[in-house]
């Protein structure tokens, strides 16, 4: 009875060893599974909750756009006189199309709300102060990129709503004192809005704005990891790493209310 | 006072963490203070605004003083001793280093060079209107609007098209005079309406070499924006709602017995009407930009050269 399940298991490890090859092919010549590894299988606090995986449903939300967008773009035709045309075969013509268009209207939304819950939560949670500050400016970048994003698509469909939409958007920046006037004959490429600004708006939506997006996601994903997920508020355990007891005591007074310490120490 | 601040940790070899908390301070509320009281004396009074000056300027200082001489800032650390350099003082390492951040910096500049000159300055420069030909003044009788809508850049196709209100005025001191408000909302931008019966019906479409030039009767008592509310009375004057100027207005000539449109410049007010009416105008602003009052200061300069 032994001999048979013992051959067994040899067989199946045989059938692993010979599945995992070339990943160990990989890994050998690069160290990239082992980076993958420790970058998925980190160690978090163990009270984290739902609140702590909006980013990553913020990131989902990134990585849909971009999909969809590139199908969106073997069709779309950023031409005055095309653009509107495209759009209409996309949604009514193309296999699908209205599913693909959907996806990326309904999800640009959804980028953004996640963006804010995103940021909501790590408002709430205090997770923005030290070592962190940074990643919450990486974070404000990624907000404002984002609605540049949002802004810059709502042009393309090239209707009357996005049309006087945009009108209106690039005016109000336009206002803006000193610099606003330059601002906005750089988005609209001159004075005014005419044939060169869709393919211009088109260009920044789809080629500059998820560049520096991308960029700044992977800084702020390399900050995640190298700083660690901070404990909930109300965490007994204390997150991150010991403090310079020198900077602490200088942080009492205007700063810090001395009460706090107290409460943090689980008092 | 070097590594003064920095703690137990310092003294560990390779533990190069340092802490860039910042201090228990009242300075930066003096700073912020000061920045306040900028900006309320921008608006109310100026002596206001110098102490403001003074104020963030002296509270900036100390801020910095402070951060700086009490080692807020990690030291500088001291420079390593050099063991490797046998008696070169620019080494072939060196000057490798120098070359390849020299050379990386030359293409760099090469690189943003066109960005520059093709993506940006394009926008700012050329910007003027073109003549628009708006067909016989016939169709434009004496005392009354039209609705004319046309393209101010035939090549550029409908993206161009723009809508002005006409009236002839008759004549002033025998040449003849036209009334020609734009028809673009200066608070953001979208298209007015006559507020007063339009005969869409009536329309006169004219073929000039400017294109189809469409002429619509209108007897407008105001002009009014669907989009915020904005009214002007007839001269363009604003008379309610959110804009900050009167309507931009166009230069015209006749050609041929026809009317040439000309630039677009921007109002601040128009006193009087028709022939007689005195017009401050000022070279074409965006919506929403002040041409008149104190608020005018925050655009000094108009982007667009060369028209
Ligand atoms: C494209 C947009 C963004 C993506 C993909 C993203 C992704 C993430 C992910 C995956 C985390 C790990 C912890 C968590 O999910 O809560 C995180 C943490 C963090 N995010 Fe974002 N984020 C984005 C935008 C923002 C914005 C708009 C802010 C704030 C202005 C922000 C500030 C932070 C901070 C401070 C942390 C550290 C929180 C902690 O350690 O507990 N992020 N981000």
């Amino acid at each position: 009875m032994g001999a048979p399940y013992r051959r067994r298991h040899a067989r199946r490890r045989q059938a692993e060893a010979a599945m995992l090859a070339p990943v160990n092919w990989v890994e050998e010549r690069s160290g990239l599974v082992g980076g993958i590894r420790y970058f998925l299988f980190r160690n978090v606090p163990s009270d984290i909750s739902w609140a702590q995986t909006l980013g990553s449903a913020a990131l989902t939300a990134f990585i849909v756009q971009a999909v969809t967008g590139v199908i969106l773009a073997m069709y779309y035709k950023p031409d005055p006189d095309k653009a509107y045309e495209s759009i209409q075969f996309i949604t009514n013509e193309l296999t699908w199309g209205w599913l693909v268009r959907g996806m990326h209207r309904w999800g640009a939304s959804v980028f953004i709300i996640l963006l804010f819950l995103h940021m909501g939560r790590v408002f709430l949670f205090g997770a923005y102060k030290y070592p962190r500050e940074l990643n919450w400016l990486i974070g404000v970048g990624l907000l404002a990129l984002g609605m540049l994003e949002g802004f810059t698509g709502y042009l393309l469909p090239w209707d009357q709503t996005s049309y006087w939409a945009t009108v209106v958007g690039i005016n109000i920046q336009a206002s803006g004192p000193f610099v606003g006037p330059f601002l906005a004959n750089v988005l609209r490429g001159g004075a005014e809005i005419g044939s060169e600004t869709l393919a211009r708006f088109y260009a920044i939506h789809m080629l500059l704005i998820p560049g520096g997006l991308i960029g700044l996601i992977g800084l702020h994903l390399y900050l995640v990891m190298r700083l660690g997920v901070t404990s909930p508020p109300w965490s007994r355990k204390a997150a991150g790493r010991k403090r310079d007891p020198e900077a602490e005591t200088r942080r009492q007074g205007l700063v810090e209310p001395r009460s706090r310490r107290g409460w943090r120490s689980g008092r | 006072m070097a590594g003064q601040d920095e703690g137990p940790a310092g003294e560990t070899p390779g533990s190069g963490q340092t802490h860039s908390l910042p201090g228990a301070t009242f300075l930066p509320f003096g700073f912020a203070i000061g920045v306040a009281l900028i900006l309320i004396g921008v608006v109310v009074s100026w002596p206001v605004f110098w102490i403001g000056c003074a104020v963030a300027v002296l509270f900036g200082l100390l801020w910095v003083a402070d951060v700086v001489r009490g080692g807020r800032l990690p030291a500088p650390r001291p420079r390593p001793a050099h063991d490797d350099d046998d008696g070169e003082r620019f080494g072939r390492d060196k000057f490798l280093e120098m070359s390849t951040l020299g050379i990386g910096a030359l293409i760099g500049g090469a690189v943003t060079a066109p960005v520059v000159g093709f993506a940006i300055a394009p926008t700012f420069i050329g910007q003027g209107d073109d003549d628009v030909d708006l067909g016989p003044i016939e169709n434009y009788p004496e005392g009354e609007f039209r609705v004319v809508t046309f393209m101010s850049k035939p090549e550029q196709g409908q993206v161009s098209t723009r809508t002005v209100f006409i009236r002839n005025n008759g004549f002033a001191d025998g040449t003849p005079s036209f009334t020609i408000i734009s028809n673009r909302c200066v608070h953001l931008g979208c298209p007015t309406q006559p507020g007063g019966p339009t005969s869409a019906d009536e329309a006169v479409e004219v073929e000039t070499s400017s294109g189809t030039v469409r002429l619509i009767p209108t007897l407008p008592a105001s002009f009014v924006c669907p989009c915020h509310g904005g009214s002007y009375d007839i001269e363009g004057n604003r008379t309610a709602g959110p804009p900050v100027r009167a309507l931009d207005r166009y230069t015209f000539k006749i050609a041929d017995g026809n009317l040439v449109l000309g630039e677009r410049y921007s109002v601040g007010t128009v006193e009087g009407t028709g022939a007689s009416a005195r017009i401050a105008a000022y070279d074409v602003y965006d919506p929403g930009q002040h041409v008149d009052g104190p608020t005018q200061w925050m655009y000094p300069l108009t982007p667009n050269m060369g028209r």
